[in-house]
């Protein structure tokens, strides 16, 4: 039997309800579990380091590394949360990994608490993924019914249970230690760190928070190996890679993709390049906080350290692209609004440096700006930089217009003497 | 001196057996119960609609928690409602994807249609309009969300008929 090249989607039908637990299984589900359980711990974080699959939650960081830094069991309770909260702007993955395969989540869930010996795991959902819970709930009963959930799983002496909290708004949740207080059921502002959560999370206790898709790789990992999951990925990357394009282009969606692929390929290939009558102008990389890319960086591979060059983030690699017809203005002003509208208020540069840009962005577009306003935007760009602020939702916020004022200034200028010359908005 | 104003602070009223079932049912899955207060909240708001200082005192009451501290919890998440809604809350996406489609004409239309603006509920109590950032399915902009479901690839007329079947099935 040839392995699947397509181990996040391999069991993904639109218009279909997702596998229920025999389905799932009979399409060789749930096996990484059995695996699993022959190994020690340690050797388990081992084979994911090695496999080189990094988070993709955002900022890439190797999970089994991230893992590593689990302190030895000490009989008290252990966290794993998946971060399912998925609110950055222009992202739509981890929706239809939990809609369309609710199991594989399950299965990559169960077999990561095997590695991290953890006692509970939880999912932390966004409120409005009302169809995701569904599917969830659906799953994790039907999990715990096949006794892959539970008390000593599969006659070993493994012991986990997993329940699935939804939340209520506010993007700040998806900051790992954010998420870790709401979890708690307080406000969600996020904690000083260190300690990191492997260490002091939940409650206290070593808690790993990973990415949705991070944790759907973890079944293909152990049940194929590391071999098999480096040789997914091309351009020196391995593994797969959900990778979307929204925006005014032909076919805009998301797609599993070789990690490595260029953005070029999404762009044209998957996506089908621009509707007619519309051309490239610009385009975010992976997500709202991550900074504007030019047609001539569509070259590039999606590697972290490729964007990074470029001088923006791979983020989610759901790709926004800005069309000619567009004002990139009134882009930024979009996403700053969201920005303001969503930190926490923590700290001062985000508290009051993002609704005071927003405050500039609407004199631009009216035509009441100034050249002075062009500048103190910049510098406010410098107040949000990283290592300013508690979290990293202000330095998120900043890269879109730090970039934005970079590649378009003409126009910021031509706001000042015009205002607005897009009609259509 | 206490008997001689008549307090009008709201109190506690007693929480329903449905609501008291779903509370517990969600205690199972914590150690604390300051962990369930976000739940419980959200319970209560699916069975009243919003959450009324009447309702709160009762959450913080139940799961012996400070109310201010739950007040605290209530007014930071925005999906809960301190105020009365609507029957049917419209959710308009209006984060970038979606307004680089057009959900301002959008946001219009329906404004003009029902005579509200964001944060406004109808004189019949039928529908609220509330912004909310990016649903998560940009490749279908414009989206919203009306109650529990998710509308895609929205135009003036969808949302004309997606309104008049609310209206229809109450
Ligand atoms: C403001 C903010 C919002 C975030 N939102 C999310 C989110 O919705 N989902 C997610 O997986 N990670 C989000 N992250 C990143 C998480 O903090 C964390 O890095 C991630 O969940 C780790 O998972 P991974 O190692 O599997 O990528 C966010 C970070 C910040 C600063
Ligand atoms: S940067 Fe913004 S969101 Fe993060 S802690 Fe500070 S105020 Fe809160
Ligand atoms: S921006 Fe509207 S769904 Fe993403």
């Amino acid at each position: 039997m040839t392995l699947t090249n397509k181990p996040l989607t391999k069991n993904i039908e639109i218009g279909r309800a997702p596998f229920n637990f025999a389905q799932y299984q009979a399409a060789g589900g749930y096996q990484s579990v059995a695996r699993a359980l022959t190994y020690k711990p340690r050797d388990l974080m081992k084979l994911v380091q090695d496999s080189g699959l990094g988070g993709r939650g955002g900022a890439g960081f190797n999970t089994g590394l991230k893992w590593s830094f689990i302190p030895e069991p000490d009989g008290g309770p252990r966290y794993l949360v998946v971060n399912a909260d998925e609110m950055e702007p222009g992202t739509f993955k981890d929706r239809l990994l939990m809609e369309h395969d609710p199991h594989l989540l399950i299965e990559g869930m169960i077999t990561a608490s095997i590695a991290l010996q953890a006692t509970m795991a939880y999912i932390f959902l966004r409120g409005e993924y009302k169809e995701a819970e569904h599917a969830l709930l659906q799953a994790i009963k039907e999990a715990y019914a096949a006794g892959v959930l539970g008390k000593n799983i599969q006659g070993s002496t493994f012991s986990l249970d997993m329940a699935l909290h939804t939340s209520a708004g506010r993007y700040i949740c998806g900051e790992e230690t954010a998420l870790i207080n709401a979890l708690e059921g307080k406000r969600a502002n996020p904690r000083f760190k260190p300690p990191f959560p492997q260490v002091s999370g939940l409650w206290g206790r070593p808690t790993l928070v990973n990415n949705v898709e991070t944790i759907c790789n973890i079944p293909g990992i152990v049940t194929n190996g590391v071999e098999w999951f480096k040789g997914l990925g091309i351009n020196g990357q391995f593994g797969t890679r959900i990778s979307g394009v929204s925006g005014r282009v032909k076919k805009p969606g998301c797609w599993e993709m070789p990690v490595g692929t260029t953005f070029r390929t999404l762009f044209e290939d998957y996506a089908g390049g621009m509707q007619d009558g519309y051309q490239l102008k610009a385009f975010l990389p992976g997500g709202g906080s991550t900074d504007f890319l030019m047609p001539e960086h569509l070259d590039l591979p999606m590697i972290p350290g490729d964007v990074a060059k470029a001088g923006s983030r791979l983020g989610t690699s759901l790709i926004m692209v800005l069309d000619d017809k567009t004002c990139p203005v009134g882009c930024i002003h979009n996403l700053i609004k969201f920005f303001a509208h969503e930190s926490c208020g923590w700290c001062t540069p985000c508290r009051d440096g993002l609704p005071w840009s927003e405050h500039m962005l609407v004199k631009l577009e009216n035509g009441e700006g100034s050249l002075k306003d062009i500048e103190i935007l910049k510098e406010m760009c410098g107040y949000m930089a990283p290592g300013n602020t508690f979290c990293a939702l202000a330095p998120g916020a900043a890269e879109p217009l730090q970039s934005g004022l970079k590649y378009f200034h003409d126009e910021f200028v031509e706001h000042v003497n015009h205002g607005c010359k897009y009609k259509q908005h | 001196m206490s008997n001689l104003i008549a307090s009008t602070a709201p109190k506690a009223r007693q929480l329903t057996h449905e609501e008291i079932h779903d509370i517990e049912h969600e205690k199972t899955h914590y150690p604390y119960a300051q962990a369930v207060g976000l739940e419980a909240l959200k319970i209560v708001q699916k069975y009243q609609g919003w959450v009324s200082d009447e309702s709160l005192l009762a959450v913080a009451e139940y799961l012996k928690l400070p109310p201010d501290e739950l007040e605290g919890v209530a007014t930071f998440f925005n999906m809960i409602f301190r105020r009365p809604v609507g029957k049917h809350v419209i959710l308009l996406c209006d984060s970038v994807a979606c307004w680089m489609l057009g959900c301002d004409n959008l946001k219009a239309h329906i404004s003009s249609k029902l005579g509200i603006d964001y944060g406004q509920t109808t004189a019949d109590n039928q529908f609220t309009l509330i912004p909310v950032p990016c649903l998560g399915d940009c490749d279908k902009a414009p989206t919203m969300m009306v109650g529990d479901k998710t509308y895609r690839n929205l135009t003036p007329a969808r949302i004309d008929a997606i309104l008049a079947e609310c209206k229809a099935h109450g």
